[in-house]
């Protein structure tokens, strides 16, 4: 059985109501992350972006989240209160469909990291700097299971042995793991 | 390596179609700093003053300030200078909004446009790429629309557009640059970048803005947002409550309009309606703004919340801006769904909220009293809103009548003849004024109307409560925590100032004290001019959070100029005086420089005169408004005084050139 273990969450709570689209969250990060820090101000480097859309009344602050290589083959829309929103407009990740979340000059991907800094921050700088309070800073504490990967690893197997065979499976894993090896 | 400015204007000429980036002297920057102190040294050095607006030799400067693109908290303007064709003399509007900081990220201090194309263009900046593109596909279409189209068609979303809608095409002198949820309105800078057949500029950029010395500028920012947090939770008490808060007049915010539908004028500036304001209204009034406001908006990097995005029933939705909620309502004697509705097409359009209403309620007031008759209306509605939008669609496209209106009240009674000058009564140096008419003058307002060569009195005022506090009481808890005052005299004079008796208005202040402190009212305005800051957080609002003593560490810690409260004093008298001596050179002189003759009932002449002369001589002008030549010296500004010498201007005043560019317009 896993083990069951405390773990503190940092969360921030996006109120896309309270929003002003001032993109001060933005100038903030940028200065934060600059090298020295403060000593530079570029949104484009930013690891929030606002999504705006003024006269569609849609303003939606996205925080940089993983890098992922490939862009989605479909694209969903959502409706929420009568306004449409492309799923692009709620989703973290640093991709090739779009330009956010990626240094301009080298294209590599950036990632909100909480302004992980010593020492510690009290809240993540774009909060402190949001006087709308569209965004709002909360530790909660979780209980997870320590050896929730391996259930994945688990689950992801069986799925694959049941579309491809145990054997076509084995064969792989140890090709790969000679290939890896040598 | 250069801090806060990135060092390079982009040089556009439309005639040749050629574009360079230029590098600038770090030397200006020290003396003139950036923003309207720059501008008004390019306008000295290149557009001399037989310069006609419409000439290809006029230049448009697009400027963002010193500090745009900085962190500093509401720091997004963009000053633009050119000539007016409506006062023909200097005119630096400015907006707010998200285009300057993003020129500065695409690596420029200024755009810098002359020539003429002889078709419509508009200019795309992206980063290094710059290009002048084809715009005849965006002939006639509206400012808001514009922006989107473009944004769609170079698949920019992230792109700031500055734009003219039809008035600026048809040079329309009162035709405003419409951009984000802002405008550059006054003075008809629209109609010269009409003229010069562009469009739009859009700018998107993606390089670092670095400050001089990081933790410090940073340390200052939060300081600005800590003070900004406090105000907005302790608003003054004792003063009318959009006096009370930080920004631009909340206008959006604010249901109650009973102090401006009551003691603002309605229809051309003459009616007071002083029992307008009841539940009724009130309660129609808030339902109209609860139903078309969809959410309050900001400018880049400031939590003010000044606009809103306004959709009225039926229209497109559209950005809309303090006062302009009310200038169309009152000048048309309608109600406030009216107002909003008419402010969708004059946005798209692109004209002032200030005039534009004006120069409408100007004609139907002509036509009331048979100087204007049906011959010059044909087709015009009977009702006042339906005449209203009928004269906006025939000013912005110049048809008829509109084509006379379309120069503003002042060349349009000229035009006009019949005794219709009598009609044009609410501007200062030909341009159109708040419609304010009151009773007894008021010597501080007296000197910043006749002096201001912004020539619209929300860009001196401020700082300075209004009005005298009644009690002895209010008046120790105001100034008890007033550390913005450059000078402790100034907390003073409000301890001694009195609503009534010896110590009153119009002679107190006094008339060295009326100086003192619309010196500093105007200081505090040129300085946020330069560095790109938004009045509402610094020369407008009571006890702002920017002030001359934060200032000169802002500028050091950003731009690295060595900077105090002296040498900051220094180079905004500089180039104040060189944005005074552009328009002397046009011909501006005392005769100019005076309010609206009905503005106060109660005049004072020999008062008036003498604070005029009291404040000239305490610029460093002559008796004419003409810098001296000692006090030219002493800015460093002699070249100014030789120009002014080679002109005779020293000598002889009598035909000044802006009279004689009246004359052959009207001619």
């Amino acid at each position: 059985m896993a083990e069951k273990k405390k773990k503190i969450v940092k969360t921030i709570k996006v109120d896309v109501d309270k929003c002003n689209g001032c993109r001060a969250c933005e100038v903030a990060c940028s200065a934060f992350h600059s090298a020295p820090k403060y000593s530079g101000n570029n949104p484009a480097r930013s690891r929030i972006r606002v999504i705006r859309e003024p006269l569609r009344d849609i303003y939606i602050p996205v925080y940089a989240g993983e890098y992922a290589s490939a862009e989605c083959m479909g694209r969903d829309k959502y409706v929420i209160d009568g306004k449409e929103y492309e799923e692009c407009a709620f989703c973290r990740a640093s991709c090739p469909s779009r330009d956010i979340f990626k240094e301009p000059d080298s294209g590599l991907p950036l990632k909100c990291d909480m302004c992980q800094d010593d020492p510690t921050l009290e809240k993540p700088l774009c909060v402190q700097w949001c006087l709308a309070d569209a965004l709002t800073y909360e530790e909660r504490e979780e209980e997870v299971e320590e050896d929730v990967k391996l259930e994945d690893v688990e689950i992801g197997l069986e799925s694959m042995i049941d579309k491809y065979g145990w054997e076509k499976v084995m064969d792989t894993v140890s090709r790969i793991s000679a290939s890896k090896k040598g | 390596m250069r801090y806060a400015e990135t060092g390079f204007n982009l040089e556009v000429d439309l005639t040749r179609g050629n574009i360079e980036r230029v590098a600038t002297d770090p030397r200006d920057t020290e003396l003139y700093l950036g923003g309207l102190g720059t501008n008004a040294k390019i306008l000295w050095d290149r557009v001399p003053p037989e310069t006609d607006p419409f000439s290809p030799d006029n230049l448009l400067i697009f400027s963002a300030g010193l500090l745009c693109g900085t962190p500093a908290t509401g720091c997004n303007r963009t000053i633009v200078s050119t000539i007016s064709p409506q006062t023909l003399l200097m005119a630096f509007s400015m907006m707010g909004g998200f285009w300057a900081p993003e020129l500065k990220y695409a690596g420029y201090d200024k755009v810098i446009l002359r020539g003429k194309s002889p078709n419509l263009v508009y200019l795309w900046i992206n980063n290094d790429k710059v290009e002048i593109r084809d715009a005849s596909h965006l002939k006639g279409k509206g400012a808001v629309e514009t922006a989107e189209l473009i944004r769609h068609e170079l698949k920019e979303p992230k792109a700031q557009v500055a734009a003219i809608g039809l008035a600026g095409e048809n040079r329309v002198y009162f035709a405003s640059i419409e951009q984000g949820r802002s405008s550059a309105s006054r003075q008809g800078i629209g109609a010269v970048m009409g003229d010069k057949g562009l469009k739009a500029i859009v700018v998107r950029g993606t390089k670092d803005v670095n400050v001089a010395k990081p933790a410090e500028y940073m340390e200052l920012c939060n300081e600005v947002l800590k003070y900004i947090k406090f105000r907005n939770e302790n608003p003054i008490p004792g003063v009318m409550p959009i006096l009370a808060g930080l920004g631009s007049p909340q206008e959006m915010k604010v249901h109650d309009e009973k102090w401006h539908t009551e003691n603002f004028m309605w229809g051309n500036s003459r009616v007071r309606r002083k029992d307008f304001w009841n539940d009724e209204i009130a309660r129609q009034w808030a339902e109209t703004l609860d139903t078309m406001r969809t959410r309050l908006i900001s400018c880049y990097n400031c939590p003010m919340t000044c606009g809103a995005t306004i959709s009225p029933p039926g229209l497109p939705t559209y950005m809309m801006k303090c006062f302009s909620k009310l200038t169309y309502t009152m000048a048309a004697f309608s109600d406030l769904e009216f107002g909003l509705g008419i402010a969708q097409s004059a946005t798209e359009y692109g004209v002032d909220g200030f005039s534009t209403p004006q120069v409408m309620a100007f004609a139907l007031e002509l036509y009331e009293n048979g100087i204007l008759t049906d011959d010059d209306f044909p087709g015009m509605p009977a009702d006042n809103e339906g005449r209203f939008r009928w004269l906006l669609d025939r000013i912005v496209r110049r048809e008829g009548i509109g084509d006379v209106l379309a120069n503003g009240t002042y060349w349009a009674a000229r035009q006009i003849g019949k005794g219709a000058e009598e009609y044009a009564h609410n501007n200062i140096k030909k341009h159109e004024q708040l419609p304010l008419k009151l009773s007894m003058l008021n010597p501080i307002y007296f000197l910043m109307y006749s002096t201001g060569e912004k020539i619209n009195i929300t860009q001196i005022e401020g700082q300075f409560p209004q009005a005298p506090f009644f009690t002895v009481e209010e008046r120790e808890d105001f100034v008890r925590d007033w550390f913005q005052v450059p000078d402790d005299k100034f907390k003073q004079i409000l301890l001694d100032w009195e609503p009534r008796g010896e110590k009153s208005m119009p002679y107190y202040p006094t008339v060295q004290m009326c100086c003192d402190i619309v010196d500093w009212q105007e200081r505090m305005h040129y300085i946020d001019d330069a560095l790109g800051m938004c009045s509402g957080l610094s020369s407008f609002p009571l006890k702002p959070p920017y002030h001359i003593h934060n200032y000169p560490k802002f500028i050091s810690a950003g731009a690295g100029i060595d900077m105090d409260e002296d040498k900051l004093t220094q180079a905004t008298k500089r180039y104040r005086t060189l944005v005074r001596a552009n328009n002397i050179r046009r011909g501006m002189r005392r005769k100019d420089e005076a309010p609206p003759q009905n503005h106060w009932k109660k005049r004072f002449p020999d008062l008036e005169k003498e604070l005029l002369d009291t404040y000239y001589k305490f610029k460093g002008w002559n008796e004419q408004g003409i810098p001296t030549k000692e006090s030219l010296h002493e800015l460093g500004l002699d070249y100014v005084a030789e120009d002014f010498e080679s002109r005779g201007i020293y000598s002889e005043t009598e035909n000044p050139s802006s009279e004689i560019l009246a004359e052959a317009k009207n001619n």
